[in-house]
């Protein structure tokens, strides 16, 4: 599903003629399709950065990055969308559009997809059932809790059966139960085939559910276990 | 914002392009039959020359030229009507002696003028043969000068009409940075961002040439007004400029170019932001 073999990442700041420090260095590591990664370090050992190059939002600067299939360093820039629209990412932040009800939102993933309304509603309204927000499709993000809004946020991430799902921090904003409930969710797809990959620094949260972790620091991977 | 100043560069559009279509109609007009139309002046025309009045000899040389399709000798009313816009009308004729005028219509590259003249001179003395060529020659250059100006007019306004959609798609990507990317990273092609823009511009720019459109009827119908007794293009019967029979002196290119302006705009619009969004967009892996 996913293998990465001594990659390597550097941002290149707006402007700058050299590129900036290198924040993911020679990390190498597979998962398989239906497979269950936590992703575990401090805040700035790369986690992010690992996760935004899994989604496709930064291409590697050396090593080979493989996403179902594709080498993404030297993938054409049109190869990607179809990729990515194979991937669910839920963001730490959430990053729904406010402008857009959480129906909207949710429903966003497949009209980009191209998907007709019909299916679009039913799909929708399932998976805000599934999330427990049936009641709140006419909302706007600002008017929900934080609990709501990851919600949403999830809700949008899978409604597209992704084959790939990667959650950044997706418990900071969650009370205890609400992780909990969220944690649920992850395994509960994970179950039905989805690949799930999960960076969070919340330990309590990983000695609840154990499972394979991936360790990074400053950039290098440390564990694979 | 973009509707206005799209509705201000489609207005001088407007009028860019009715000035072409303005000279382009008089210079048709002026060239009617033009290269080959010889005016010859009889001094004393009914003084007598081998018997016969000097205007009627003239002719008869005319006629027996070859090469000549016609030669009209000006009634005085015509010749009154020629003279009004210098003279004046009114029926008190005036003091001074008019030569008398024939019109001369030429077969295309038959007579040479030159000869014709020297003809004309040595059988009636006095006479003046005027070629139009020459003047046609300079209203030509004068018209097509004008009509070049009119199209680079046109250029500069749809280029400054592209830079002002551009400008504006590109303000509006800043503001929608965040919404972008998250839209970009859930798998939306450039051509389905680019699209999303693109609709908006384009209607806002045709609402704009529309406006623009609007604001240019009655400054050009005034024009046309003006321009009508040139061309000879006032129809008859409308005395004073007003209700709909003004409608019937715009020139009716223009009707087709009114209409069409909020279609360019709005194509303008569409071909900008699409450009501008999907070079944008290149920045995004």
């Amino acid at each position: 599903m996913v293998q990465l073999e001594s990659v390597g990442l550097q941002y290149h700041p707006a402007g700058a003629d050299r590129p900036g420090p290198e924040v993911l260095h020679d990390v190498s590591f597979a998962v398989p399709r239906g497979g269950f990664r936590w992703l575990l370090g401090p805040s700035g050992a790369g986690k992010s950065s690992l996760l935004r190059l899994l989604h496709l939002a930064v291409r590697p600067t050396s090593g080979r990055l493989t996403v179902m299939g594709t080498e993404v360093a030297h993938a054409e820039r049109r190869a990607l969308p179809a990729l990515r629209r194979r991937i669910g990412m839920v963001f730490q932040e959430f990053r729904l559009l406010p402008h857009l009800s959480a129906y909207d939102n949710v429903a966003l993933p497949l009209r980009i997809a191209g998907r007709p309304e019909g299916q679009i509603r039913a799909d929708v309204t399932a998976m805000l059932h599934w999330v427990g927000l049936e009641k709140a499709g006419e909302t706007r993000p600002a008017e929900l809790s934080g609990g709501e809004q990851q919600r949403v946020a999830i809700a949008r991430a899978v409604v597209n059966r992704p084959d790939l799902l990667l959650a950044d921090e997706p418990t900071g904003n969650l009370d205890d139960t609400q992780a909990e409930r969220l944690m649920v969710l992850l395994a509960e797809l994970n179950r039905l085939g989805t690949t799930v990959i999960v960076a969070t620094h919340n330990d309590t949260l990983v000695a609840r559910h154990p499972g394979a972790a991936l360790r990074l620091d400053s950039g290098r991977l440390f564990a694979r276990d | 914002m973009l509707p206005l100043l799209v509705a201000a560069m489609a207005f001088l559009a407007a009028l860019a392009l009715a000035g072409e279509v303005g000279v382009r109609a008089l210079a048709a007009h002026w060239q009617e039959g033009a290269g080959s139309a010889l005016t010859v002046q009889v001094p004393r025309p009914n003084g007598e020359e081998n018997g016969q009045a000097r205007i009627d000899r003239a002719l008869d040389v005319l006629r027996d030229t070859p090469g000549v399709a016609s030669a009209h000798a000006l009634s005085d009313r015509e010749l009154a009507d020629l003279l009004r816009p210098w003279l004046g009308g009114g029926d008190e004729r005036l003091s001074i002696p008019l030569p008398g005028v024939i019109a001369v219509r030429l077969a295309p590259g038959a007579a040479d003028p030159e000869q014709l003249a020297s003809r004309l001179a040595t059988a009636v003395p006095g006479t003046l043969t005027e070629s139009h060529g020459v003047w046609m020659q300079r209203l030509s250059l004068l018209a097509g000068s004008l009509q070049a100006c009119a199209w680079l007019a046109l250029a500069v306004v749809a280029a400054v009409a592209a830079a002002v959609v551009a400008i504006a798609t590109r303000a509006g990507l800043a503001a929608r940075r965040e919404a972008i990317e998250i839209v970009h990273g859930l798998g939306a092609t450039d051509g389905y961002i680019a699209n999303r823009f693109a609709g908006r511009t384009t209607a806002l720019a045709a609402v704009g040439g529309l406006l623009g459109a609007l604001a240019a009827l009655p400054v050009l119908l005034a024009l046309a007004w003006l321009v009508a007794p040139f061309a000879a293009a006032r129809p008859e019967g409308v005395a004073d400029p007003s209700g709909l029979a003004l409608l019937a002196v715009l020139p009716g290119p223009l009707w087709l170019v009114l209409p069409a302006l909020p279609m360019a705009t709005a194509a303008i619009g569409f071909l900008t932001a699409q450009g501008t969004v999907r070079r944008w967009l290149r920045r995004l892996p």
